[in-house]
């Protein structure tokens, strides 16, 4: 085999690229992911994410650029790539036809594996997804959370040392986003590369060790989520609302309080270190917001200073 | 950091131990046997409507061998001066005939929407294309599983047409390979047909309203081809089901036919299910994304 694992990267991306027609989805992004790393794209919707997910995961090819998944280039040895991988797509593809164990062995078939290895790794995926008692149940009979954790247990059937995870969590209701989050914290103390995708900041200071923030295709910034908050941010925010009407005038009369100051549509937000005192300044300027609110800075508010708009519209 | 990339993992997510073989052997695996992994999958999800497939397999040989065999031949060989068609019973003329529509309409239900639904509907074809398998080895994979019923539901076919005395030649088991042929070079087209639609506006109604329809009526099984003029007897031509009914009766009740002919048949329905599977191949590649 040509697995080179003496290569410190598991994923090398180089240059990649992805034009649909004269637009490009994906814009010359370069990177590269170590063994055992939880690595993220951070970016908004339409941001070339699952573009850029898909030529990883060897089932879509590139315009331009170099990839490299644990030393294969995806498009001369796609089956060999995807026998490294676990792949959790943006949009759930399990068989509703089938049963919720049964999904799991069916999955295993795709790699060859044993119905002696995949009956007991699938009751153990199942017990790992908390859906033993699911086992037996139609796969339209779960809920968004717990289909979600069937396909991550799918995921895993051929013991994968990297996953892919498209925004794994989009759609569920913060309890099940806090197990799933749970389930791939084990599964990244195991040792697995995660490369996953959202459009959570809380997601991806939770779960990324590293990312790039992406948008309209391309990288706007790479590193841990507290490096980044450091370089982009201050430490503190503090947000204040004057009503629809008035954010906008407000801001005028703010300037100098704080580091640096963005108003929004909804709210005023002022960079600063000392929130606290911030504040008071503010109050003894005789200005007097309906709310205020101190907080630590989020990759958010990265976000927010690269682009010039909020993650989620 | 380097230890993990070579390590075993012992972190509790696998209490057995068990391990799966490493992925170099799984890619190998599916490269050879990718195919028959999709075909068992498939499998698989008929056996949800397993009822349904047995039931029909029999119910239907049952109804059509009584309604046309018995019930429409008594008119036919009372006027045929009990001559039948062609020397032999009208059951037995149209017994052949039935088997091969009755593979059609498998072909029919098989090729048509559940293709949609593995692009797009329910995007059972999108799990597997991330495994190691190849975009073409999902169209094989979903042909395989269908060939497996058509063999399933031919089978039990041929076998009534046995108890009902259809078949007086020893050759006329095949009738039943024909017919499983016959329905691969209908679907294979329409599965092409199937994977380049984007949008479903109707098109299945319409293949079965302008295609299947015209086809079962001007392709010789009911009534002989050359009984109709000839402005409507090329459809019987170009007609798989036309090629496999006359095939089928060659070989069921030694059917006279030249046998040039015969190999005419042969060649033209294997010819349409191989281009159909090559053009299914590349429209499943394209549009999977490989
Ligand atoms: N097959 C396609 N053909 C044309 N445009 C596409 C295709 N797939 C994605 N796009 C476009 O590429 C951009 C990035 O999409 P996507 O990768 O899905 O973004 P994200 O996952 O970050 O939301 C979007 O503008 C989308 O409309
Ligand atoms: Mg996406």
């Amino acid at each position: 085999m040509h697995t080179n694992v003496s290569t410190k990267s598991v994923i090398s991306a180089r240059n990649l690229t992805k034009a649909y027609g004269e637009f490009k989805a994906v814009d010359d992004i370069s990177f590269e992911v170590p063994a055992g790393e939880s690595f993220g794209l951070l970016g908004p919707n339409g941001a070339g994410k699952s573009t850029a997910m898909r030529m990883i995961g060897g089932v879509s090819g590139r315009t331009l650029g170099e990839l490299d998944i644990m030393g294969l280039d995806p498009e001369q040895h796609g089956p060999e790539v995807r026998a490294h991988l676990g792949v959790v797509p943006q949009q759930d593809n399990l068989d509703e036809d089938l049963k919720v164990r049964d999904n799991l062995i069916v999955y295993g078939r795709y790699f060859g594996l044993p119905l002696s290895y995949l009956r007991p790794k699938a009751d153990e995926l199942l017990e790992f997804a908390q859906l033993s008692d699911r086992a037996g149940a139609k796969v339209d009979a779960l809920s968004g959370g717990m289909k979600r954790r069937l396909t991550i247990a799918r995921s895993l059937i051929n013991d994968p040392k990297i996953l892919l995870l498209d925004e794994p969590t989009t759609g569920l209701d913060p309890q099940a986003r806090h197990t799933l989050w749970d389930r791939l914290f084990r599964l990244k103390e195991a040792g697995v590369t995660l490369i996953l995708t959202t459009h959570y900041m809380d997601e991806a200071e939770q779960l990324c060790d590293r990312l790039i923030v992406v948008d309209s295709g391309s990288i706007m910034a790479e590193g841990s989520p507290s490096s980044l908050i450091k370089q982009y941010s201050t430490r503190e925010v503090l947000e204040l609302r004057f009503g629809a009407e008035r954010n906008a005038a407000m801001a005028g009369r703010l300037e100098g309080v704080g580091e640096r100051l963005e108003a929004l549509p909804d709210r005023v937000l002022i960079y600063t270190n000392d929130g606290e005192s911030a504040l008071e300044e503010v109050t003894g300027a005789g200005l007097h917001p309906i709310t205020s609110l101190v907080r630590r800075a989020s990759l958010e508010d990265v976000f927010l200073r690269l682009t010039g708009r909020s993650l989620i519209e | 950091m380097s230890s993990r990339d070579t390590g075993t993992r012992n972190t509790g997510l696998s209490p057995s131990g068990l391990k799966a073989h490493p992925p170099p052997e799984a890619a190998r695996r599916a490269r050879r046997f990718g195919s028959f992994y999709f075909a068992e999958h498939v499998l698989r999800s008929m056996r949800g409507y397993g009822w349904t497939i047995v039931a029909s397999s029999v119910g239907t040989p049952v109804v059509y061998l009584f309604a046309m065999g018995i019930g429409l031949a008594s008119l036919v060989d009372a006027r045929a001066g009990n001559q039948g068609i062609g020397d032999v019973s009208y059951l037995t003329f149209v017994a052949p005939a039935l088997l091969v529509t009755a593979a059609i309409m498998v072909a029919n239900e098989e090729f048509s929407y559940p293709v949609m639904a593995g692009f797009k509907w329910r995007r059972i074809y999108h799990g597997p294309n991330a495994s190691p398998l190849s975009s073409s080895q999902i169209a094989t994979g979903h042909l395989m599983a269908v060939a497996v019923r058509l063999i399933f539901t031919c089978g039990i076919y041929f076998l009534i047409m046995m108890l009902f005395g259809a078949v007086p030649e020893a050759t006329g088991w095949l009738a039943a390979v024909v017919a499983v042929v016959c329905g691969l070079s209908f679907g294979l087209p329409l599965m092409a047909y199937a994977a380049g639609i984007e949008e479903e506006k109707g098109q299945f109604p319409m293949v079965m309203r302008f295609v299947v329809t015209p086809l079962f009526l001007f392709s010789g099984t009911v009534f002989p081809l050359d009984s109709l003029p000839m402005v409507v007897r090329w459809i019987g031509w170009l007609s798989p089901l036309w090629h496999g009914t006359e095939l089928g009766r060659v070989f069921s009740y030694d059917y006279a036919e030249p046998v040039w002919l015969s190999v005419v048949h042969v060649v033209y329905l294997v010819a349409l299910a191989l281009a159909g599977w090559a053009i299914a191949k590349r429209r499943y590649t394209r549009r999977l994304g490989k």
